[in-house]
């Protein structure tokens, strides 16, 4: 037996977002959001955990009405119970702010042997939710994570690093973050998404999770986004003008000799 | 940790050679603020060569932590070294390495300690105001963002190779070893195995051929790999290709592999930010469309306007004149 609280977070939808020309500011307002990817690896496996070993397997997020969509969706995936941490005082949190909300409502959870969540999202890229949450929990965590299983009361895991592979085992409960090659998410069946409508998706405020306004949002907070802007490329933006292609190819191999990149 | 007893910089990582490159964003940010620059090294025996190495270049200070325990790194272990140093010594800025290592050790120290952290830094500096002012991609590396730490000691990692390292110079250093009680690591090691390499990856290639919607039909791709032939180069395409047409297997872009050859050559791609994402880090790109209002020629170091169904075969010819190929 098991028990498994697994970390999500719904972000927009990447491959949806255009540049403003003018401003050179990406349009995210009013795009769709979806499970950040590597997050949905980890409520996969979550539940194939579960379904090895027994147990449940609890889902946790960060977010506003919006985010009942993505709890729904891990809910249909198999997850068992939802729990949507909302409230007004929550926007503007960086991770400090973030980890601390989420570990509150794991203590408050109480019961569980791991807690799963993806390496990084992947709008923030930040990779730090995970370790903070092991920290302020005071728990073993195991990153990187390609492949995972229970071994006699202890969890052993494949991390992925660099230049090698490592196999690592740890006592439970822990934290685990796990990387995009750990599985490839189901597709729920029309049944379990129609079962999952039907599952009530508890809802905690910052008051119902005891911290203080100065704990969360962006009173809690340490890093600040100053400007988000589509990355400056330095460029040489060099428009080659020939009568013919045979040409404009002539005076392409000379800048590219040039250049020093042809062998 | 409050007030202002905060003072000089302060570098980590745990692979020798990003540790001299943080030295070199750290001096910057040091010089600027007027304060001194320290390194810490960690391990089960730290030797004379890696200190002097520090000073070198750039240290002023370097702070050994020594223990037996501290012979591999375990994020728990070296997090329990790391928070002694800056206990000791509390600085205004905590630079860590980026590698997978540093960026699971970084933000456990950071929550410890109770400050921010960012991820990834492409540039660092101190604004008039003293702050640490980080940029990094966000948004899967479609945008960068400007970000900044309220909180001290302020947090970055920095990933390699975004900083040279700094020629080394005859300096003067200070070497101080501090005692550290180190807890028994609850994560053990059972097994360590070098990465079986999955043959050769795109990431790899110097010199890539790379084709999008302007290619009309999957045969077409023949004349991306008789170009790619005479440059010894790969060929890759856009997601459209290879996610909805299937003509090949994998793409380049946000979502799919990030490359960095020496030279890019994109053809009839228009440059959507999520394939732009992906291509960043080549060093020269090369842009042929027939839509002189594409965006790629704004991320494009040459750009020839033209139909490539043209352009491609003559460039072809004409790189094997020259290379005599």
């Amino acid at each position: 037996m098991v028990n498994v609280i697994v970390l999500i977070k719904d972000i927009v939808d990447l491959t949806e977002i255009k540049v403003d020309p003018r401003t050179q500011r990406p349009i995210l307002a009013g795009l769709p959001r979806k499970i950040s990817d590597v997050d949905k690896r980890a409520v996969e496996a979550a539940v194939q955990l579960k379904e090895k070993h027994g147990g449940k397997v609890a889902v946790l997020s960060l977010g506003d009405d919006k985010t009942r969509t993505a709890l729904r969706e891990a809910l249909a995936m198999g997850c068992d119970e939802a729990y949507l941490l909302k409230d007004p005082a929550f926007e503007g949190s960086d991770t400090l702010a973030t980890s601390r909300i989420l570990a509150a409502a794991i203590r408050k959870i109480g019961e569980y042997d791991l807690i799963l969540c993806g390496e990084m999202t992947l709008d923030s890229l930040s990779a730090q939710v995970g370790p903070r949450v092991a920290e302020l929990l005071g728990l073993p965590q195991l990153t990187y994570v390609r492949s995972l299983d229970l071994k006699e009361g202890r969890v052993v895991a494949e991390r992925d690093l660099e230049e090698e592979d490592e196999v690592v085992e740890a006592p439970m409960p822990a934290v685990v973050t796990v990387v995009r090659e750990i599985n490839e998410p189901r597709i729920p069946s029309l049944m379990s998404i129609m079962r999952a409508s039907r599952k009530k998706i508890e809802e905690w405020d910052r008051e119902a999770l005891g911290l203080s306004e100065g704990e969360v949002g962006s009173a809690g907070s340490a890093v600040e986004i100053l400007e988000v802007r589509a990355p400056k490329m330095e460029r040489k933006k060099m428009i080659i003008e020939a009568e013919t292609p045979e040409e404009a190819a002539e005076r392409l191999v000379e800048k590219l000799m040039e250049e020093g990149v042809l062998r | 940790m409050n007030g202002s007893s905060f003072r000089g910089v302060m570098v980590y990582s745990e692979n020798p050679s990003l540790l001299l490159e943080l030295l070199a964003a750290g001096r910057g940010l040091a010089d600027k603020l007027g304060a001194p620059l320290s390194a810490v090294l960690i391990g089960g025996e730290v030797g004379g060569e890696r200190r002097e190495e520090a000073i070198r270049h750039g240290a002023d200070r370097v702070y050994v932590l020594e223990n037996p325990r501290l012979a591999d790194f375990n994020v728990e272990t070296y997090k329990a070294a790391l928070l002694r140093v800056v206990e000791a010594e509390p600085p205004e800025v905590l630079l860590i390495g980026g590698t997978k290592r540093g960026k699971e050790l970084a933000p456990r120290v950071a929550a410890a300690l109770e400050t921010g952290c960012m991820t990834d830094c492409i540039s660092l500096e101190v604004d008039e105001e003293g702050r640490l002012v980080g940029r990094r991609l966000t948004y899967g590396g479609s945008t960068v963002a400007e970000e900044v730490c309220l909180r001290k000691p302020q947090m970055a990692t920095i990933p390699p190779r975004v900083y040279e390292r700094p020629e080394p110079a005859e300096r003067r250093g200070e070497v101080v070893a501090l005692e550290v009680e180190v807890p028994e690591p609850r994560v053990r090691v059972v097994e360590r195995k070098e990465k079986r390499r999955a043959g050769f990856r795109i990431e790899d290639a110097p010199v890539i051929v790379a084709g999008g919607r302007g290619i009309k039909k999957r045969e077409d791709l023949k004349l991306l790999e008789e170009l790619a032939e005479v440059l010894g180069a790969r060929v890759g395409c856009t997601r459209p290709l290879a996610a909805d047409y299937h003509w090949l297997e994998e793409w380049i872009g946000l979502s799919g592999h990030k490359v960095k050859p020496d030279l890019y050559i994109a053809c009839g791609i228009s440059g959507t930010i999520q394939h732009v994402a992906g291509i960043r880090d080549a060093k020269v790109i090369v842009a042929i469309n027939s839509d002189e209002e594409a965006p790629i020629f704004n991320i494009a170091d040459y750009g020839i306007v033209g139909d490539l169904y043209k352009v491609v075969p003559a460039l072809t010819k004409a790189l094997k004149e020259k290379l005599g190929k």
